[in-house]
């Protein structure tokens, strides 16, 4: 372990900007949220949590699949994926990085892998900031996380006041002690660092009751229930744009003359378009079978697959929904039931 | 179509076959199935070798049809495997690409991304009595079942097997050459209906349902298949349970609105199964555990 002074962070991370493209916690439009720095002056670490997500970094909100033009009978396709891109995650939290670990599942699963994804995750090195100071709608230790979790980085900071103590904890994040100058932590550095990650989890203040969840939903899913639940929610789909587990797409063209592009760009399954079939026939044609299918996929159905639950307990979407439909509530709600 | 940064060509490092990528198929013929001129078939033609040689499917499969700047649609395939190297799409004019799909001429190409999905269990139905049951234009991947089934190299694989399709007019049948030579076989039983005949049908009329129930196929070491409009689903399928044919042994097809046809985009789930990747192959003891999404 080392320890990062503060006033080295920024040449540390100069040199970082030398080999790599940086993607960090800035401020925009008076948020926090994860975009491609220029110099260290523009990183703001001491965030709570970004608005956005940072699974942007591999899984933007719009990107280019292919593109492709035609000539004459026949059609030329060039695929758009990224390679060789060198980046760094710099200071993402526990939660976000747990979130990209579950959509490893997804795009990353043994029977298709998508390349468009992969390749942005393999070429990042994931720098994790732990929490001091949780918020009071994060309960990522009801899920498996942690305000400290290393889980999935490859180089980890804790913020000691003074300056960072540093753990690398990977091959991945070994490379970036070559531009380091700290020096080795000290054992009060340690202990410090250890009383900060235990007070933070302590602080942890929301919780939610994970166990026998998937089991208590799989015998809900007719219930009258979401007959309730849905009435409140408006179908803005704002918890599942800021949600880090989130990951459903849509696909389009997009056509210049003769030549065009494919596209693909986040998607909700708050929307009645979702699943509109051309038909006319909508499988979950009301609210009641949409805010269904968003519960019963985070905490039953993705579950059922992968044996984890697709929440990390960021608290994104308890902030931010309009109308405070709040998904700890719901959980107590389901127990309930 | 010539595939730059494509599959086959790259060799880049640890090149990841892209699935997103379609790769071209040339329309060979077009064929239009209906009276009213609503279903349409297409034979293509791989147009390279390497994507010949690597697509291998079963009956049941499908897979997503690309016309550029207009879209991709997920289409059973019709043909069967045994009929290579031609595939077969029938398609319905429902909405942007379909409607764009039946402006295609011969010597135009597409994009195809496929096979995907499961398919209709055939190792499961060896040595068994199979019943196919069939209604409108759903009759596609059936047919694809039927000429995989009815391959001479294949027949002997099979017990009975018995095909009832119904249509709601004699000019809305589909596949109307291959059903004159299926009347001729003597290995299988085809009972074709229309709901209303008209001058020139002199063959039976009445609704599937009612066919079932006429024909009566035992249900003894048999299996059904059943795809159709929700309607004769609904109608057909206790008929099947009067027959005791139990659930585990009634499969279907089934649609959702889809896009990666992967289990990716998410849009298709009923329950934890995606229908593009665990499905559109379903029995009824499977479905009957889901939730009532579709
Ligand atoms: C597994 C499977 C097999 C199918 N096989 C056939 C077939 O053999 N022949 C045939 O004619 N049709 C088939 N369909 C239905 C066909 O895919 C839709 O009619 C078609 O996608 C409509 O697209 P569109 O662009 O013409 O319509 P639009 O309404 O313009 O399409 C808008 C969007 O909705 C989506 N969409 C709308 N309805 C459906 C639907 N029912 N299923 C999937 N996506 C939909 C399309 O992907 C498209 O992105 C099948 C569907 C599935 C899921
Ligand atoms: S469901 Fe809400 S709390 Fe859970 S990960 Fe998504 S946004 Fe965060
Ligand atoms: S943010 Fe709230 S109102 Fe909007 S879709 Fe989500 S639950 Fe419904
Ligand atoms: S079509 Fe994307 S998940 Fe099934």
């Amino acid at each position: 372990m080392k320890k990062l002074p503060k006033e080295k962070v920024k040449p540390f991370v100069e040199k970082l900007l030398q080999d790599y493209e940086v993607l960090g916690p800035m401020e925009t439009a008076g948020f926090a949220s994860f975009g491609r720095i220029m110099s260290p002056g523009e990183l703001k670490l001491n965030y709570q949590n970004s608005k956005k997500t940072p699974k942007e970094a591999f899984f933007p909100q719009w990107e280019v699949m292919f593109r492709y033009r035609s000539t004459g009978q026949s059609v030329e396709v060039k695929s758009a994926e990224d390679t060789g891109r060198r980046r760094i995650l710099f200071g993402i939290r526990p939660c976000d990085i747990r979130a990209a670990l579950l959509l490893d599942l997804v795009f990353d699963s043994l029977d298709f892998k998508d390349p468009y994804y992969i390749n942005k995750r393999k070429g990042t090195i994931v720098v994790g900031l732990g929490c001091n100071h949780p918020a009071s709608t994060c309960f990522c230790t009801s899920v498996n996380g942690g305000p400290f979790s290393r889980e999935g980085a490859d180089f980890f900071m804790t913020d000691l006041g003074d300056g960072y103590l540093v753990e690398v904890l990977s091959q991945k994040g070994r490379k970036l002690l070559r531009g380091f100058d700290g020096k080795e932590a000290s054992e009060e550095d340690k202990e410090r660092a250890k009383a900060i990650a235990d007070s933070a989890t302590r602080g942890i203040s929301s919780v939610i009751e994970a166990d026998g969840l998937m089991e208590k939903l799989e015998k809900l899913t007719e219930a009258p229930f979401w007959d309730f639940l849905h009435e409140k929610c408006l179908g803005c789909g704002i918890c599942t744009y800021l949600c880090p587990t989130c990951h459903c797409f849509d696909m389009a063209d997009e056509a210049f003359d003769l030549k065009g592009q494919r596209v693909r760009c986040w998607d909700s399954c708050l929307f009645p378009l979702f699943t509109l079939e051309t038909s006319g026939h909508n499988p979950r044609p009301t609210g009641r079978e949409r805010i269904r299918q968003r519960i019963m996929h985070k905490f039953n159905y993705f579950f059922y697959t992968h044996k984890a639950i697709a929440c990390v307990g960021c608290g994104r979407c308890i902030i931010h929904c309009p109308v405070n439909l709040d998904i700890r509530r719901v959980i107590d709600d389901i127990h309930r039931e | 179509m010539t595939f730059i940064g494509n599959n086959a060509a790259s060799n880049s490092h640890e090149s990841l076959r892209n699935p997103y990528l379609p790769f071209p198929m040339r329309v060979e013929r077009t064929f239009v199935e209906t009276s009213d001129r609503m279903l349409k078939s297409f034979d293509l033609a791989f147009v390279d070798k390497v994507d010949e040689a690597a697509f291998r499917f079963r009956p049941g499969q499908f897979c997503e049809v690309s016309l550029f700047g207009k879209g991709e649609a997920p289409l059973g395939i019709a043909s069967s495997p045994t009929e290579k190297p031609l595939l077969k799409f029938t398609v319905n004019r429902a909405g942007v690409v379909t409607r764009a799909l039946h402006h295609l001429e011969e010597g135009d190409e597409v994009g195809i991304r496929g096979p995907l999905g499961n398919s209709y269990p055939v190792d499961r139905f060896q040595g068994k009595n199979v019943v196919i049951i069939g209604g409108g234009f759903a009759f596609t991947t059936l047919r694809s079942l039927v000429v995989f089934m009815l391959d001479h190299e294949n027949r002997k694989k099979f017990k009975e097997i018995t095909v009832i399709y119904g249509a709601r007019a004699p000019g809305l049948l589909l596949y109307k050459e291959e059903l004159a030579q299926w009347e001729k076989r003597e290995d299988v039983n085809l009972y074709v209906t229309v709901d209303k005949g008209d001058e020139g049908w002199n063959g039976r009329e009445g609704f599937v349902p009612t066919v079932v129930e006429e024909v009566g196929p035992s249900s003894e070491n048999a299996y059904a298949v059943i795809c159709g409009p929700p309607i004769m689903i609904k109608f057909t399928f206790p008929k099947l349970a009067d027959l005791a044919f139990p659930r585990e042994r009634i499969y279907t097809a089934l649609e959702r609105r889809m896009k990666c046809g992967m289990g990716k985009c998410g849009r298709c789930n009923i329950g934890p199964l995606y229908v593009c990747k665990d499905g559109p192959v379903f029995s009824y003891a499977q479905l009957e555990e889901l939730p009532k999404d579709y």
